[in-house]
């Protein structure tokens, strides 16, 4: 495939579709980042690999931008993708509570599966407390992986900081297994009504008294329950949560950070940028969504207000002066984000950024998502747009 | 609010990027003014508030960040659920010293960052100890105003004392969690979503109001953010919508005021008009769309020069203008 000069510092973002793995789309909420995730994979997809998308966000529009009335936990086949370069497409929606219930199956007998599956804490934690997402998201991402079948996969983030949560998650859940507070969360269960108490040491006694005070002994008997029931599956969570980060950690994978140009979207992708070189994770680049291009870069800001301002004095051709007056408009909000999008650069000299232009409408489908695939390749340099 | 009346906690969703950071800033500081004090609440830890107000980062740890107009106080935190287990400890059971043990256990770790969902319980029972703190024998804060997770999460984060009363079903934790979903369910609480005129967010709020009003959470007002007028008369408006605004005119123009018209210059501002009038017709179908969730709806001007404080000022002002008090 030919691919066009880019100008230094240029995302090269056909060459990470057709080397990476996994590709990790992170970033703010509302900057696109569902968009871009599908965009890329529909562009992975026509440049002949197999790719499957998987999306954690709740709202389904990444299933309304591919044409997809519902997405559930199986990756299914997206209609329209040109497979003339011999790849396919597949996507998926992350169905939080079916992919715990089918760990707790995978991995406890089936008594001990059906006493966890019927817990009143595992049901909540399951469906409803954020935070499971997560984890979830990157279980999944490792059965998709397992499974072989994928050239690529694609995975779409929550919009939180918690996004990368799971980074943490190998070793939170150690420090917790090898902690005393897991001891004196099962000890109930095991010892049975208050005599446990006197098998345990006297801090972890001291503890559980305080805990039975305030959280009250019916709950810190199912709660209890429902970690004795897990216990035995934790050892396979950490050893899959570190085998997940170890896969993160790769040359197969790249991370893409989202932003729009705007201060506090670039302040949060600064975030990922720097917390991913922190675990030393394969950052690929910074995506800026929804840059303003003036169509009419010679004409600056300063002489199409003059020129608005003559004519309005003058009160001649008050609909050239307004044409002008939004020209100047949007020249101004043009520079304003390329001046955000030097400081990001100059903030982070070594992370290569790609631009897509605005779209007057929202992308919703497959058309749509291609043009913005095609906009990231096409490879703008950071600065140039920028009337003067 | 005046279309809120005795609502003391105010909760500031929306879709990601539609500035609910800055919308709730400038709500609180609405509140505020004319000689009142009000309490603005992050609860993510992305220290948007401080960046606003351009202070220094906020802890747990309430704060004076601005003065209202008219006289009146602004205070902020960023609620650190760590932080606000400890004093929910300490103010319940008097457990200082048992709290430093429950840390060197990893209970509060534990209880903060592994157990999901406890870190919401423990952020939304701060509101209400804060709606209902006293000093001087009047309520310390007219109102609580909370920087709240977006529309995506804000069922769950709101909701969360419901699910914890449902597993406690007796005990201390039981009552606990049912004061706290008793002043979130009630008109003392008003769950507000801004968006712009936009698809998405739109959509977004529009869903966001009907899964709010599922679970009985009170809805408040529908706040439109970064709003601009059209900025071509209205006849141009139309036939650039149309594509078929007069080039000849344009191009004499751009002449008349010593301006090279060549045609690239004459097409690409035509082409920039008819973009403008297009999102302008897209803003209109928007528009109505919002009207149909049918709550009280307030508009925030676009802050061109991006947000800061005299920016915050400004939207305080817009909404005290539309009834905001």
């Amino acid at each position: 495939m030919t691919r066009r000069a880019r100008p230094e510092g240029a995302l090269d973002i056909d060459g990470v579709l057709d080397s990476a793995r996994i590709l990790v789309c992170c970033g703010a909420g509302g900057v696109g980042k569902t968009t871009t995730a599908a965009a890329l994979a529909v562009r992975a997809a026509e440049r002949g690999h197999r790719v499957a998308v998987l999306t954690i966000d709740p709202a389904r529009r990444l299933a309304q931008s591919m044409g997809l009335d519902e997405l559930d936990n199986t990756p299914r086949h997206v209609a329209g993708i040109d497979q003339s370069a011999g790849g396919s497409l597949q996507a998926m929606m992350l169905d939080m509570k079916r992919t715990f219930d089918e760990i707790v199956l995978a991995h406890s007998e089936p008594g001990r599966a059906a006493q966890i599956l019927s817990n009143p804490f595992y049901q909540s934690l399951s469906s409803s407390f954020s935070g499971t997402q997560e984890y979830m998201a990157m279980e999944k991402l490792g059965q998709l992986r397992a499974g072989g079948n994928y050239d690529l996969i694609v995975v779409d983030t929550p919009p939180t900081r918690s996004a990368l949560d799971f980074l943490d998650a190998p070793q939170r859940l150690g420090r917790f297994l090898d902690g005393r507070m897991i001891r004196v969360l099962v000890a109930p269960a095991k010892a049975g009504g208050r005599a446990y108490l006197k098998v345990l040491s006297t801090g972890v006694g001291m503890v559980t008294s305080v805990l039975t005070r305030i959280v009250g002994a019916q709950l810190l008997k199912d709660l209890s329950m429902f970690v004795a029931a897990l216990e035995t599956m934790f050892g396979g969570f950490r050893e899959r949560a570190d085998a997940t980060y170890r896969l993160l950690t790769t040359s197969g994978t790249a991370f893409v950070v989202v932003a729009a140009p705007e201060r506090d979207a670039l302040r949060e992708a600064a975030y990922f940028v720097e917390r991913l070189a922190q675990e030393s994770m394969p950052l690929a680049g910074l995506v800026l969504n929804r840059m303003h291009l003036p169509r009419v870069p010679s004409l600056s800001l300063e002489r199409s207000k003059a020129a608005a301002e003559a004519l309005d004095e003058r009160g001649e051709f008050p609909v050239a002066a307004a044409v002008l007056r939004l020209h100047a408009e949007g020249t101004a909000l043009a520079a304003r984000e390329q001046r955000l999008a030097r400081r990001f650069t100059s903030a982070h000299p070594s992370v290569p950024v790609g631009q897509v232009p605005a779209q007057p409408r929202d992308v919703h489908d497959l058309a749509g998502l291609r043009e913005v695939g095609a906009a990231l390749a096409a490879g703008r340099p950071a600065g140039r747009a920028a009337a003067g | 609010m005046s279309d809120f009346p005795g609502v003391r906690l105010h909760v500031v969703s929306g879709k990601g990027g539609t500035g609910k950071t800055t919308v709730a800033a400038g709500l609180a500081l609405a509140l505020a003014s004319g000689g009142r004090r009000v309490l603005l609440a992050e609860v993510e830890g992305r220290q948007g508030i401080a960046q606003l107000f351009d202070c220094g980062p906020l802890g747990h740890e309430e704060r004076r960040v601005a003065v209202a107009p008219d006289g009146g106080d602004l205070y902020a935190l960023a609620v650190d659920p760590e932080q606000a287990l400890l004093e929910y400890l300490e103010m319940f059971y008097r457990l200082g010293r048992a709290g430093r043990v429950l840390k060197r256990m990893g209970a509060i770790d534990f209880a903060t960052t592994i157990a999901p969902g406890v870190s919401d319980v423990l952020v939304t029972g701060k509101f209400k100890e804060a709606v209902g703190r006293r000093s001087g024998g009047r309520a310390r804060y007219d109102a609580v105003v909370v920087d709240a997770p977006p529309t995506g999460r804000i069922v769950r984060f709101l909701n969360v004392n419901a699910e914890v009363a449902g597993l406690a079903r007796v005990g201390p934790i039981h009552s606990q969690a049912e004061s706290v979903m008793s002043l979130i369910r009630s008109p003392r609480t008003a769950v507000h979503l801004v968006t712009l005129l936009e698809e998405m967010p739109v959509q977004e709020t529009v869903d966001g109001v009907a899964e709010l009003r599922r679970v009985n959470l009170p809805v408040g007002a529908v706040i439109v953010n970064m709003t601009r007028d059209p900025l071509l008369p209205a006849d141009a408006l139309l036939a650039a919508r149309e594509g078929r605004l007069d080039s000849s005119l344009l191009e004499r123009g751009l002449k008349s005021a010593g301006l090279e018209a060549t045609p690239t210059v004459v097409d690409g501002l035509s082409a920039e008009a008819s973009e403008h009038a297009e999102r302008m017709a897209l803003e209109e179908v928007e528009r109505d769309a919002l009207s149909a969730v049918d709550r009280p709806t307030y508009e925030l001007p676009l802050l061109d020069g991006g947000v800061d404080l005299g920016g915050l000022y400004r939207l305080a002002e817009a909404l005290r203008e539309q009834g905001v008090r």
